[in-house]
């Protein structure tokens, strides 16, 4: 046996004795998602097992080197664990901004010491992150961001409010964009981390068409924030927020998936006008599948031109809108029932999913990035 | 699914090479157009496949062919897409060759294939819409052999064919998959007549009729009354093959309109600055990049033996149909007067498009079987 196939033996007999049967079993809602943090109330002592297991050999993020909390495994392990977690349908052990966003920027921009201190708190999901990006006034122009820093010696001042913060209301700190000069647009932000406990901070939910409120306006009135608490240099917190929006580009393009499968089998369209727009849709999402597969072996064999998250992130994001468009025709009537015994998923579903070429940048700006970086067209 | 490997690479290296200075659009297509040459391609140009070894690229090294698979042929497929380069490759390397490798007629053809001396074609539709299950045309039984009657239509490059691997009716109904027959049918016996047409493409297509036409039993293709399985192995080889040089044909005319959008200037700038332009050619780019993997997913599929082949082999058909019939069409608005000239080449692209598209069936013909493939 060559040492991989050792490996998937081995990793195939731990997961068989430490991942818990109820962790096997599909996601069914939000409530079954673990996002850890110092307020997380395990849904089920399974739940916080399995966590526990996976944090304890450095899984929750595998990739990333021991000494940071992580498995410290080779790409092909790393592929090799995931196809085994599939395998059993193992549920993923930790969700959270801290892994998918924070993390990645930290391990290419943060210092030594903030790479010690923050990333195996994050690998055991002891801190949930939230992300202090838009702004009232800067949306797609996000570099227009006038939340202020003002170095007070000892300290920065922090006053402004951000919105559209996910789970603001729920995490434990915040990686936000703040505006440490005004001399120059993007070469005055800097990157900054602090504790939502801070005395300051303040946090309101928003509302959404889909009657949830996953978002938050964040207010920040005098907030005091330790010196050593920015990532990165002071003034370049554009190139790690650039960083960043990358990876989180690459997760919602994921989401072109939707709840995968094809849409035709779920629902047996019989108005054969309907069926035909479904069957062009399942191509659509076949092709868009293969798509993503070839995307994630060629971004990590470097492969893959660096702006091409923003080319899957809007193929993924518009794909997942049409698919929620013709579920809901799909459905008729039913599909327009908001409580009752359905529970009302598709249209709040149909709803949210609008915000998906929204959020983390707009289709439209994808496309300008696209032009400008790949086709590199005059002017773009 | 997996990158290419370095050997993949370098052919595909190669065969643009190649392609973009032999098989470009000014020294192939526009001269053989202007002639009205019987073929739609040149021979000279085949020889050339023939001496890189080329024409054999699926046929078994034991043999004296490259012995290569779906994938390889998709890296050329969508580099004579690109340069819109007439080849019998896709109905001879690729389509003839698969369809008769490990049969009693591989003996007798591969040796033409190899030189770029023989070319295949394959006859099945027998109505302007493919539909390969209506197979009507007539093979009875006569002593030992049989007696075929009956037209086929759509016959890619049968006038230049030596061969026509044809598909017939030996029992059943149209609309039935049992009891189909495929002939090898030696274009020089009594009874074939060949009717030459030009497509919009300039490429050419023949209308063939059979007229009592008798064959010998060893004319047959696998096994008589199932002849459905080659015939589906054979159009799963046709299809991804189309699907991967539309793709090719997607990014020549995207190329093209590219350059256009960066040189032409109106209002005092280049009109590639105009944001709705440019965000046109940035989901195009998008759309491409996605028809691409469709494309190489099927290929890969089909190489591996996936159970999956068949319906992404028709994902890829028609995503790289629709996806190529975007890019001409933006191509040919883009360009603006230009495009609607001779003279200019983004036209032959959407030529091209039209016929490939509907090659092995179309966009509404591909979507329908994944509809069925998928249990609805």
């Amino acid at each position: 046996m060559t040492d991989i196939d050792n490996f998937r033996a081995d990793t195939r007999a731990w997961l068989e004795a430490n991942c818990p049967a109820e962790m096997r079993q599909p996601i069914r809602s939000e409530a079954d998602v673990c996002w850890g943090g110092r307020n997380w109330k395990f849904q089920s002592e399974a739940q916080r097992q399995w966590l526990e297991a996976m944090a304890g050999r450095g899984w929750t993020v595998p990739d990333w080197p021991k000494d940071y909390g992580g498995g410290g495994l080779s790409p092909a392990e790393a592929r090799v664990l995931k196809e085994e977690m599939q395998r059993i349908g193992a549920r993923s052990p930790l969700t959270s901004f801290g892994i998918s966003m924070l993390g990645p920027a930290m391990l290419q921009f943060g210092s030594e010491e903030q790479k010690k201190h923050y990333l195996p708190q994050i690998a055991r999901g002891e801190i949930r992150w939230c992300q202090g990006y838009s702004e009232p006034g800067a949306g797609s122009d996000l570099a227009g961001l006038q939340t202020k820093a003002e170095d007070k010696g000892d300290h920065w001042l922090v006053n402004g409010q951000k919105v559209w913060t996910s789970y603001a209301d729920k995490a434990d700190w915040i990686f936000c964009l703040v505006r440490t000069s005004s001399e120059s647009k993007q070469g005055g932000i800097s990157f900054l981390l602090f504790d939502m406990e801070t005395p300051g901070v303040s946090t309101k939910p928003i509302l959404l068409i889909s009657g949830s409120s996953p978002f938050c306006e964040t207010f920040f009135d005098d907030v005091k924030v330790p010196k050593d608490q920015i990532v990165g240099e002071v003034n370049k917190g554009w190139d790690v927020a650039k960083y960043l929006l990358g990876h989180e580009r690459e997760m919602i393009s994921g989401m072109g998936l939707g709840s995968g499968g094809s849409l035709g089998a779920a629902t047996k369209p019989k108005d054969p006008l309907l069926r035909a727009a479904i069957a062009a849709f399942d191509v659509d999402a076949l092709a868009f599948a293969a798509m993503s597969e070839r995307f994630a072996a060629m971004w990590k064999a470097g492969e893959a031109h660096p702006a091409s998250p923003s080319m899957m992130k809007y193929a993924g994001t518009e794909l997942n809108k049409r698919r929620n468009e013709l579920a809901m025709a799909a459905g008729g009537s039913e599909a327009l029932e908001w409580d009752g015994e359905r529970g009302g998923k598709v249209p709040r579903d149909w709803l949210r999913s609008k915000g998906n070429s929204i959020e983390g940048g707009t289709s439209e700006i994808q496309l300008n990035i696209v032009a400008k970086h790949i086709l590199r067209l005059p002017g773009a | 699914m997996t990158l290419l490997t370095d050997d993949q690479k370098m052919l595909q290296e190669t065969a643009a090479s190649f392609l973009a200075e032999e098989g470009s659009i000014a020294k192939q297509l526009r001269h053989w157009r202007g002639i009205n040459c019987r073929d739609g391609f040149g021979h000279d140009l085949w020889k050339q496949f023939a001496e890189l070894g080329l024409t054999g690229i699926s046929i078994p090294e034991s043999h004296g062919g490259l012995g290569l698979g779906a994938t390889e042929a998709a890296l050329v497929l969508e580099e004579i897409g690109r340069n819109l380069t007439p080849s019998p490759f896709l109905t001879t390397a690729v389509v003839g060759a698969r369809t008769i490798a490990g049969t009693a007629h591989a003996d007798r053809w591969f040796p033409g294939i190899l030189s770029g001396e023989a070319v295949l074609a394959l006859a099945v539709d027998e109505g302007p819409r493919h539909a390969p299950e209506l197979t009507a045309l007539a093979a009875r039984r006569k002593g030992n052999g049989f007696v075929l009657n009956g037209a086929k239509q759509f016959v890619v490059q049968g006038a230049s064919a030596d061969m026509i691997v044809t598909a017939a009716r030996t029992s059943g109904s149209p609309g039935e998959t049992d009891g189909i027959t495929l002939f090898a049918v030696a274009t020089d016996v009594a009874g074939v007549g060949i009717d030459n047409v030009a497509l919009v493409d300039s490429s050419k297509a023949a209308r063939v009729t059979f007229d009592n036409v008798e064959l010998d039993a060893d004319a047959v293709i696998g096994e008589v009354d199932a002849g459905w399985g080659p015939l589906s192995a054979a159009l799963k080889a046709g299809r991804a093959g189309a699907a991967a040089e539309l793709v090719g044909v997607a990014s020549g005319a995207s190329a093209l309109t590219l350059d256009y959008l960066r040189q032409r200037k109106q209002f005092g700038k280049a009109i590639g600055e105009f944001q709705a332009l440019q965000h046109r050619a940035a989901h195009l780019y998008a759309e491409i990049e996605v028809a691409r993997a469709a494309a190489l997913k099927a290929a890969q599929l089909l190489d591996g033996g996936g159970e999956k082949a068949e319906l992404f082999v028709s994902v890829a058909k028609a995503k790289a149909a629709d996806v190529a019939g975007l890019a001409v069409r933006e191509g040919v608005q883009m360009h603006g007067g230009i495009g609607m000239t001779d003279e200019h080449d983004i036209g032959l692209f959407m030529k091209r498009e039209a016929v490939l598209g509907e090659l092995f069936g179309d966009v509404f013909y591909h979507r329908e079987r994944v509809a069925g493939l998928s249990g609805y």
